[in-house]
């Protein structure tokens, strides 16, 4: 029962570190972890495979990391939006096939440059999500079973586009300079720190303006140290990627931000910021969280839900372009075998709910970083596909598992 | 609870027009012989309903008796299929939640109204949010929704931006309310606002429901328990069987009209004749 009155809620009054501190801890000990699982698998994985494996740390293995968990991650990114509304899209990996190979046929057969066919692409994928988000929320059929069907027919779509198995391979400069080329060392540090001010003027500029308003604003001290945490991580990894990785330096020099690091932290505060600041999606969390709450609210349910297919989709087709830029080729297994689960699990092990109504973008990031790591790690270590697969589901069970489990803990501990 | 100045008048049969203490109170929500069917079931007959500006009016009746059908049917939500629906006085068509909203009508239903995951704050502006261009306008809302759980005396919540779901069935009712109230409504609409809650919290909430009722707002309270609405109502309605037995001042009956009211839709000169619909309790003398 909770009729005590709270008489330290005077409006202006500012919460300490400690208080923070404290309440972050009460959160995650009733259930609401957040990325705190991903995060800690991150460190002790990287210091598993770093110990048995001294090649795992090195600078080449780490750029290797980006370019290898970069398509996952996109596709996991857009994966949340479905999965907040507490449905699946299981045909996002090969949506990302179908895009690149919609990308390539646009490149190669028809000779065009190469903005219009990533904007045929990005449109293939926007077209695929009106579609899926059609049949689930306004025709009413599972989005299960509608995805399921679309990942058995876009199987049979990229065949048909790449021509009964050929392989057409990808030589637009743009394109290929996605996942293969580096910024110049100074473009990375200049990005770094615009991006750490940026960061730190955002949260300075919020705290000032909740403090004018008169509400409890965090306090400097926890500002000071958010932006410290990344001004060390990215700051590590600039420093890292800029460091000499190639075996001769003297015939190709090969150091830098790999350039798809830029682009998925860029979709990466697109979609925050989408989720976080519009009403858009605060709709969707209302969606994910109490369907017929948010209809009663006022809120356009089949609309909202076919956005987050379309969003899903599109960012399916940036991540199939990425793919494409990696392996400079679009075969009938671009987007196919693990890309769907591996995505899935990413957006997953980062802390975003099977159940609908609790993730966040950057969920996708740290988890399709566990995913890579394990890929990469057991990969140096010298095992075979089969057992890379069973220990990465054994992971994803793992997640959905600590997902499940903090939901009952933080029912019990009434927080959810 | 608040005395009623006038006590002297008041029972009126049969709900036929309004009950009014006085000549010059015009009820804010009236609904005139309205009735309702799905399909071969005819629901509500000839209903007529009124509810008042600063006062409590308690819709009871049994399982079945039409309650939730009536609600919806001011609410917009199931359109009425003949009879007047007059706001303010002025006759209104009423086809959707968004009409009966843009009336200031607000029904705060039992369950189904919060999302969970969301804070307070988010839950009291959902589908309204405040904006500064595209992004939300998050102090606004959050100053706003502190202003109106000061302005209602809710003190038991420690932060307005803990998620719902960490909150008490009561203090949930509390939010509920509070985010109806938040629109300058007119009219609240609540139902069952107590049937899941422990007594502090129940007398808690009807507290709340006074409130604001002496803050000038009409309230419908749709409630089974007898306690609740004998401790903040001043008019009750009856129904019985999809006909609105009677329509009275709380302070005229007792305890166990009420219940005949419902029960039987009569009580002595009170509630349903047999030419009234036929409805005959087996109770009746």
């Amino acid at each position: 029962m909770s009729t005590t009155v709270a008489p330290e809620r005077t409006t202006t009054q500012t919460p300490t570190l400690g208080q923070g501190v404290r309440g972050y801890l009460e959160r995650v000990r009733g259930g609401e972890m957040g990325a705190l699982p991903a995060v800690l698998g991150l460190i002790v994985l990287c210091t598993v495979f770093t110990i048995l494996r001294p090649a795992f740390l090195t600078p080449i293995n780490i750029a290797n990391l980006f370019t290898q968990g970069a398509q996952i991650t996109v596709i996991a990114m857009g994966l949340v939006f479905v999965l907040l509304l507490g449905e699946i899209d299981l045909s996002a990996g090969f949506a990302s096939g179908v895009c690149a190979a919609v990308l390539a046929v646009t490149l190669t057969v028809h000779g065009l440059p190469w903005y219009v066919a990533v904007a045929a692409a990005l449109a293939t994928g926007m077209v695929i999500g009106l579609l899926l988000g059609t049949l689930v929320a306004k025709v009413g059929i599972p989005s299960f079973v509608v995805t399921l069907a679309a990942f058995l027919a876009f199987q049979g779509v990229v065949l048909l586009l790449v021509r009964g198995g050929t392989n057409i391979s990808i030589r637009d400069e743009v394109i290929l300079a996605i996942a293969n080329r580096n910024l110049p060392p100074a473009v990375g540090w200049t990005l770094f720190a615009v991006g750490v001010a940026g960061f730190a003027a955002v949260q300075l500029l919020r705290a000032r303006r909740r403090v004018a308003h008169g509400l409890p604003a965090d306090p400097m001290s926890l500002i000071a140290f958010r932006v410290g945490v990344l001004a060390v991580i990215a700051g590590v990894a600039v420093y890292v990627l800029n460091l000499e990785r190639s075996r001769n330096a003297l015939i190709v020099s090969l150091k830098g931000v790999p350039v798809v690091v830029p682009l998925i932290v860029l979709l990466l505060i697109l979609w925050t910021f989408v989720l976080r600041r519009t009403a858009f999606g605060r709709h969707i969390y209302a969606v994910g969280g109490n369907a017929e709450a948010a209809r009663r609210a006022g809120i356009n349910v089949d609309r909202i839900k076919i956005a987050c297919f379309v969003i899903c989709s599109t960012m399916a087709a940036v991540g199939g372009i990425v793919a494409a830029s990696r392996g400079a080729s679009v075969d009938p297994n671009t987007g196919g075998s693990n890309v769907l689960l591996y995505a899935v699990g990413a957006a997953v092990i980062g802390g975003t709910s099977l159940f609908g109504g609790k993730g966040r973008v950057i969920d996708a990031v740290l988890g399709g970083a566990v995913i890579a790591v394990i890929d990469n790690g057991m990969g140096l270590m010298g095992y075979s596909a089969g057992v890379k697969f069973v220990v990465t589901g054994a992971v994803l069970l793992l997640a959905a598992g600590v997902d499940a489990i903090s939901r009952k803990r933080a029912a019990a501990s009434g927080l959810r | 609870m608040s005395e009623t100045t006038s006590t002297d008048l008041g029972v009126t049969p049969a709900g036929r027009g309004a009950p009014g203490s006085g000549p010059s109170e015009q009820p804010i929500l009236e609904l005139r012989g309205v009735n309702k069917s799905f399909g071969p079931v005819h629901v509500l007959h000839d209903v007529s309903f009124s509810a008042y500006a600063g006062e409590v009016t308690a819709l009871v009746g049994d399982n079945g008796a039409g309650k939730s059908t009536l609600v919806k049917c001011i609410g917009g939500i199931h359109p009425i299929d003949s009879g007047e629906y007059l706001f303010e006085g002025k006759p209104v068509n009423v086809h959707s939640p968004r009409d009966a909203a843009a009336l200031g009508i607000e029904i705060v239903y039992q369950d189904l109204a919060l999302c969970d995951n969301l804070d307070i704050v988010q839950n009291m502006f959902l589908g309204r949010e405040r904006k500064n261009g595209l992004v939300l306008d998050e102090d606004t809302m959050e100053r706003m929704a502190a202003e109106t759980l000061k302005g209602l005396s809710v003190r038991t919540v420690k932060s307005i931006r803990q998620p719902v779901s960490s909150l008490s069935g009561g203090q949930r009712q509390t939010v509920a309310i509070a985010k109806a109230v938040l629109w300058n409504s007119k009219v609240v609409i609540l139902d069952e606002p107590t049937a899941a809650l422990g007594v502090a919290q129940t007398a808690q909430v009807l507290e709340l429901v006074r409130r604001l009722a002496d803050q000038g707002l009409a309230v419908v309270l749709i409630s089974h328990n007898m306690n609740d609405v004998f401790a903040v109502s001043d008019r009750i309605a009856a129904l019985y069987l999809g006909r609105m037995a009677a329509q009275v001042k709380a302070s005229d009956v007792t305890h166990a009209q009420v219940v005949e009211l419902i029960t039987a839709g009569r009580s002595g000169d009170l509630g349903l004749t047999n030419g009234n619909g036929g409805a005959e309790g087996k109770e009746a003398p």
